[in-house]
């Protein structure tokens, strides 16, 4: 039987909307899905799983029809479903095994994780949900993306007092500044949210740790017993090369914090302006799932070309697949092997072309991919409004430079243990990307699982 | 919610705000600023932190009005709140025993020289105040600056007040005079530090700028702050704002600065009309101001 086609809003019609691209099963095809799953006796699904959702145990209530149990099944292991199931790259992690693929597509788990998270949002009662007795202790959690949802989420459970402190003035960190609409509605994450608030988790936003408060201060003065970090690596990195200051050049972060946090697609009923290339050429530089993500913002807002420049080929493009083929769907232009060297003004301090090259690839370098070189004589130029670097991020130093004894790496990342996320600080935790550089919110989630089960017994025993 | 304890206009256009703001009021440092977001659809901008009362739990800001989110937020008044403020951003200015310094204070500028001012005195410098304003309504914190101040040097651009002229006459008067100058400081619109970093140079005394670029996280996680400092990027909210004026590419910063003129006309029109039949508060001077 091959996988229950994810109903979507159409190409021609979603590129100039922010609305949800992926609609949700029905009911009728979160079954007939489940039903594709062969039940296997050592599944793969849930050893791939960072935070090990019980895939055969939620399926199989699908497929009985008791949509709130197998919510409750996934709720065990993620205090993230709704969002999981639409961001997560699970042809990297659960289905990436699915013996399904041998034959066609694996089990859509994916789409089933949103299907039960989407259904128990609309059926739960808040009301009904229980929270531990308390033990007595004090956890702070600093930064409110999915890192730190995570462990809010588990400790929580524990009977933990948790308190999360975000420096934006919105909760979900990149979840909520960096992935657009049309991928994760906020909606959706206020409702995570909201879910933890009902389970005990406090929220305070403008909160700057590191500035506003230091975490010797957090332990000290407020008294906190344990903590966790989970700023992420939200330094922008620039190519260096020249023009990258001039007008109409972005990096990711920027460009994606003005339309998603800042809503400036929405310009003029929000503030917050983003330069104006209705009708002009927009690329992107980078081939992740940020990169993705600013083009086809740009496309929605209006951009005539939107180009997507990648160094590499197509097969090393870390962007999660659906991504790409919607990406494609909606008219993006990839164009690979390419890279800028220079940004050209148009004498007023604009953007107004780049100058690019062609590469081949070589030998692999540190990631293991084959690197990129320039072929020489290659050059040519592409008129552009505006250009988003989307090349990767660098670790915010804020942290580290007011925390003493905290180690670090030598490109500033926090060094944590990768089991117990313990850093060199006592009682200080850490996870996610400020201490692997950028990754996914899955892997995120996976510390901050990891770092929940450990900050409970360290506040359990005090042993370090 | 940061409740508004006091407003109250110290020139037209220029509103001093005391918000009770208890952490950034412990942790305030001469030379930082916050960021600030006054409602729902708000944009977010940087602003300048005159001082702060760590024991009564405030912070003082002075807002000009220049587009729509600083003459909307000149028309709150005590009791009323800003959704969002965040701080105490950015690196403190480096406060130590230099010798004689010259704090320069241009317009609106002077509010953020003050704390800093103050500091340096603290620590055992000469201080020499110049702060400067277009015409006598302008002038601002000459009281504050002069109690900071072991001399203080007013000037006006059309000498309704104190000395007819800009501050950097007062700065080249100084260099001329022989006096020892070790630091300068000096804070407001981008053509009044580029003028000084110019006078300065050839005598090489050590200048410092606080640079005013566009803002929107202020944490370093967006890159939109970026200056060029010797043809490298610096984030001016984590890197600065303070910065060596020999090294700042000032022609880049304005050229950045300029990059939401159109946008920003068009909401400052809009808010106009919406609030055109309403009565302003008294005192608010229409259009002018330090750019950027």
């Amino acid at each position: 039987m091959p996988r229950q086609p994810m109903p979507e809003q159409p190409a021609g019609q979603r590129a100039t909307r922010f609305t949800e691209v992926n609609l949700g099963y029905s009911p009728e095809l979160a079954r007939q899905e489940a039903l594709r799953c062969l039940e296997c006796a050592k599944p793969t699904c849930t050893d791939t799983c960072p935070v090990g959702v019980k895939v055969k145990e939620f399926v199989q209530l699908i497929v009985a029809g008791d949509f709130m149990a197998a919510a409750a099944k996934v709720r065990e292991d993620n205090v993230l479903p709704a969002i999981t199931g639409r961001v997560c790259p699970q042809e990297d992690h659960c289905e990436g095994g699915c013996l399904l693929k041998k034959r066609g597509e694996s089990l859509g788990i994916g789409y089933l994780e949103r299907f039960v998270a989407d259904y128990e949002q609309q059926h739960f009662d808040p009301a009904k949900i229980v929270q531990a007795p308390p033990t007595g202790k004090k956890v702070a959690i600093v930064g409110s993306g999915p890192s730190g949802l995570t462990a809010a989420g588990d400790l929580v459970q524990k009977g933990h007092a948790v308190h999360v402190f975000e420096a934006l003035h919105e909760i979900g960190g990149v979840l909520v500044y960096g992935i657009p609409e049309f991928r994760l509605p906020k909606q959706i994450i206020r409702e995570q949210v909201d879910y933890m608030r009902a389970m005990g988790v406090e929220f305070e936003t403008d909160v700057v740790v590191g500035r506003t408060i230091t975490i010797d201060e957090l332990f000290e003065e407020e008294g906190y017993d344990a903590l966790f970090i989970g700023t992420g690596a939200g330094a922008p990195q620039f190519m260096g090369i020249p023009g990258e200051h001039l007008n109409g050049v972005y990096s990711a972060n920027e460009f994606l914090t003005r339309i998603n946090l800042m809503h400036s697609y929405e310009f003029p009923r929000y503030d917050e302006p983003l330069a104006d290339f209705r009708g002009k050429d927009v690329a992107v530089i980078g081939g992740g799932n940020t990169a993705l993500d600013a083009i086809r913002s740009a496309l929605r807002l209006g951009a005539g070309k939107a180009y997507v420049f990648y160094r590499r080929s197509e097969a090393e493009m870390p962007a999660r697949a659906e991504e790409v083929k919607h990406a494609r769907e909606e008219g993006i232009d990839f164009r690979i092997l390419t890279a800028p060297v220079e940004f050209l003004s148009n004498g007023d301090g604009w953007l107004r072309a780049a100058r690019c090259v062609r590469m081949e690839l070589g030998e692999p370098d540190n990631s293991g991919r084959r690197r990129p070189v320039p072929i020489a004589g290659s050059e040519f130029e592409v008129p552009l409004s505006v250009a988003v670097m989307a090349i990767g991020t660098n670790a915010n130093p804020i942290i580290q430079s007011t925390t003493p004894g905290l180690n670090t790496n030598r490109r500033g990342y926090i060094e944590a243990n990768a089991t117990t996320q313990k850093t060199s600080r006592r009682g200080v935790f850490a996870g996610g990307d400020i201490v692997t550089g950028s990754a996914t919110v899955i892997l995120a989630m996976g510390a901050g699982r990891r770092a929940a089960k450990a900050i409970d017994e360290y506040l359990a025993t005090g042993a370090w | 919610m940061f409740k508004i304890i006091r407003a109250e206009f110290l020139a037209p256009g220029i509103k001093r705000f005391i918000l009770q703001a208890p952490r950034i009021a412990r942790r305030h440092k001469p030379g930082q600023f916050v960021i600030v977001r006054v409602y729902e659809e708000g944009e977010r901008i940087p602003l300048t932190i005159e001082r702060a009362d760590p024991e009564r739990g405030t912070i003082n800001i002075v807002v000009q009005s220049v587009g729509k989110t600083t003459y909307l937020l000149n028309s709150l008044e005590t009791g009323d709140s800003i959704l969002d403020v965040v701080g105490p951003l950015g690196k403190p200015s480096e406060i130590a025993k230099y010798g004689t310094v010259v704090v320069m204070g241009g317009g609106v500028g002077t509010a953020m020289a003050y704390s800093t001012a103050a500091a340096l005195k603290q620590a055992g410098n000469r201080v020499i105040s110049v702060v400067g304003a277009r015409n006598k309504e302008l002038v601002i914190l000459e009281r504050e600056m002069g109690e900071v101040s072991d001399l203080l040097l007013v000037t006006t651009d059309d000498g309704s007040y104190a000395d007819k002229g800009f501050v950097t006459d007062k700065l080249r008067q100084l260099i001329q005079n022989g006096t020892r100058i070790d630091l300068v400081l000096a804070v407001g619109p981008i053509p009044m530090m580029k003028a000084v970093a110019e006078m300065t140079r050839p005598e090489r005394i050590r200048t410092v700028v606080s640079l005013n670029p566009i803002m929107i996280d202020g944490t370093g996680m967006c890159g939109g702050c970026r200056v060029l400092i010797d043809g490298q990027s610096e984030f001016a909210c984590v890197d600065g704002p303070e910065f060596d004026a020999h090294r700042v590419n000032f022609d880049v910063l304005v050229q950045r600065n300029a990059m939401y003129r159109v946008a920003e006309k068009r909401s400052l029109d809009d808010y106009r009309q919406k609030t055109a039949s309403k009565l302003e508060p008294a005192g608010v001077c229409a259009g002018e101001g330090d750019t950027g």
